[in-house]
């Protein structure tokens, strides 16, 4: 029973993660005044991809970069529960808290290092630099924020949680700390202004810049889902979890398209901004809305 | 026999059914991914180039079409080589060529790929980019608009489509000799070096 619902919560990430790229891709469209592509046109990249030859290889360890980042995501989204009450769509998140989904959370930066390290390609090193960086300055108002939303739930489990939010979710209750981790939320969503890891104009793809073929559409496929399964995290904590699948689809849809939009209209902060930038106002945020607990 | 217009449509779709009816579901369901989704590696090698930007943001809008441009060639399916190509700028389109995994296109962009056109008494350009890449699709003019690059691909995507044994990189790699020879020939003693044991892994 386990293994079938593990299943379908994979399936489902994987569904909604290209639906939702394919949705930023259109919306952002919309806001530059373009039509855009197809709702399922990374969908449609990421077979491509899958069925393009591999050209060139670094050793075993460039293919274990995408293969680890694969490991984070899937991980993330079999530990965080898709809905708030009841048996269905809860995956491994009986058997983990809060705390494991925040370490698996940096997992896929690490493995991509590693695989990145070891290609030797100056872009790639410089986008991971960067992106190591400002991982730093992110975790900092996150942290602060999950600290306190575990504070007033009293424990670091999602059943306590969403019990804690059953009467008034976390986002009325505690606006400050929302605001920290949806800050930093748009960091983890490589959304601008803190864009600065694949920049394409400054680095290529960062990264992903000697990755082609079958890793490449790895890289993107845990990306979506990796992206899907942080929108859950964040509905999960501040937005009292989804009743319903049609709850869960609404609500991970409102903070997609808030986070799409903001995106759309930023410029893209250097790294050393965005980590002051991260390091004063969200903090702050964070550290007020923990003093008014 | 029919004549005119029409007969002559037929016969091109009738040419389409035959190479389609050779293909099973999955090669015709690839080849139609294939078509759909294009990361286009765009050299701005001449003056081509000023031609792109309105082909890829709001005026044009091409990725209507799947086709998105892609910052490495890596990840690349499409090498447009906008313009004239000195020898100089040749060496560097062959090695992004080269490092580009198959299957890769190359859409010659302007009549300077075509044969040499306003440069063909230059000394300094080449004449026929055919000759040391296989171009897949020509789109001629000086320069041509955003419309014709447009057709440009739309025509490419036909051709992806049919999954012809034609295409560029399959060429590349079987008259590997000839290519090389053109390229020896106009480089000389600076020429690259020669990438074709990693066709011998590729196949």
């Amino acid at each position: 029973m386990v293994l079938i619902d593990c299943f379908l919560m994979l399936l489902l990430a994987y569904g909604f993660g290209f639906l939702y790229y394919g949705l930023y891709r259109n919306l952002s469209a919309r806001v530059h005044g373009r039509f855009g592509p197809s709702l399922a046109q990374s969908f449609f990249d990421s077979v491509k991809l899958f069925v393009k030859e591999q050209s060139t290889t670094f050793g075993w360890m460039f293919y274990a970069g995408p293969i680890i980042m694969a490991t984070g995501a899937v991980l993330n989204v079999l530990f965080i529960p898709f809905i708030n009450h009841g048996d269905s769509l809860q995956g491994l998140s009986s058997s983990a808290n809060l705390i494991v989904v925040l370490y698996l959370m940096v997992l896929g930066p690490l493995g991509n290092a590693l695989g990145v390290g070891s290609n030797g390609n100056p872009f790639g090193v410089m986008g991971i630099t960067r992106g190591l960086t400002r991982l730093i300055a992110l975790e900092l108002p996150f942290y602060l924020a999950v600290i306190g939303v575990m504070i007033d739930a009293g424990s670091a489990d999602f059943s306590a949680i969403f019990e804690a939010q059953s009467q008034e979710m976390n986002l009325l209750k505690h606006p400050l700390l929302f605001m920290a981790a949806f800050i930093s939320f748009l960091g983890f969503m490589g959304k601008s202004p803190f864009d600065v890891v694949g920049a394409p104009q400054e680095v290529y793809s960062g990264p992903a810049t000697e990755f082609s073929g079958k890793f490449f559409a790895l890289l993107l496929s845990q990306s979506a889902m990796f992206s899907f399964a942080k929108l859950l995290l964040m509905v999960n904590l501040f937005l009292g979890g989804a009743d319903d699948l049609g709850d869960l689809v609404l609500k991970t849809f409102v903070l997609f398209v808030a986070a799409t939009f903001i995106g759309s209209v930023y410029a893209r902060f250097s790294t050393i901004q965005s980590v002051e930038f991260l390091m004063r106002i969200p903090t702050l945020l964070g550290i007020v809305g923990l003093a008014l607990l | 026999m029919e004549e005119g217009f029409n007969a002559y449509r037929q016969s091109l779709e009738s040419e389409e059914q035959s190479i389609k009816s050779t293909q099973s579901v999955v090669e015709q369901a690839i080849a139609w991914f294939r078509a759909h989704s294009m990361f286009v590696l765009a050299y701005g090698t001449g003056c081509g180039a000023i031609e792109m930007p309105p082909t890829f943001t709001s005026r044009y809008d091409i990725e209507r079409l799947g086709v998105v441009g892609v910052a490495t060639p890596r990840q690349a399916d499409i090498l447009i080589v906008s313009g004239y190509c000195s020898p100089k700028t040749l060496k560097r389109v062959i090695r992004s060529y080269e490092q580009m995994s198959d299957p890769k296109y190359i859409i010659g962009l302007g009549s300077c790929t075509i044969n040499g056109g306003m440069y063909w008494d230059s000394y300094n350009t080449i004449k026929k980019l055919d000759d040391f890449l296989p171009v897949d699709m020509y789109v001629n003019g000086c320069m041509p608009r955003p419309e014709a690059l447009i057709e440009g691909f739309v025509k490419l995507q036909e051709k992806i489509r049919l999954n012809s044994s034609e295409a560029g990189y399959i060429k590349y790699r079987d008259n590997y000799a000839h290519y090389r020879a053109n390229q020896e020939r106009l480089f000389g003693a600076q020429v690259a070096p020669s990438y074709e044991e990693n066709f011998a892994g590729m196949n």
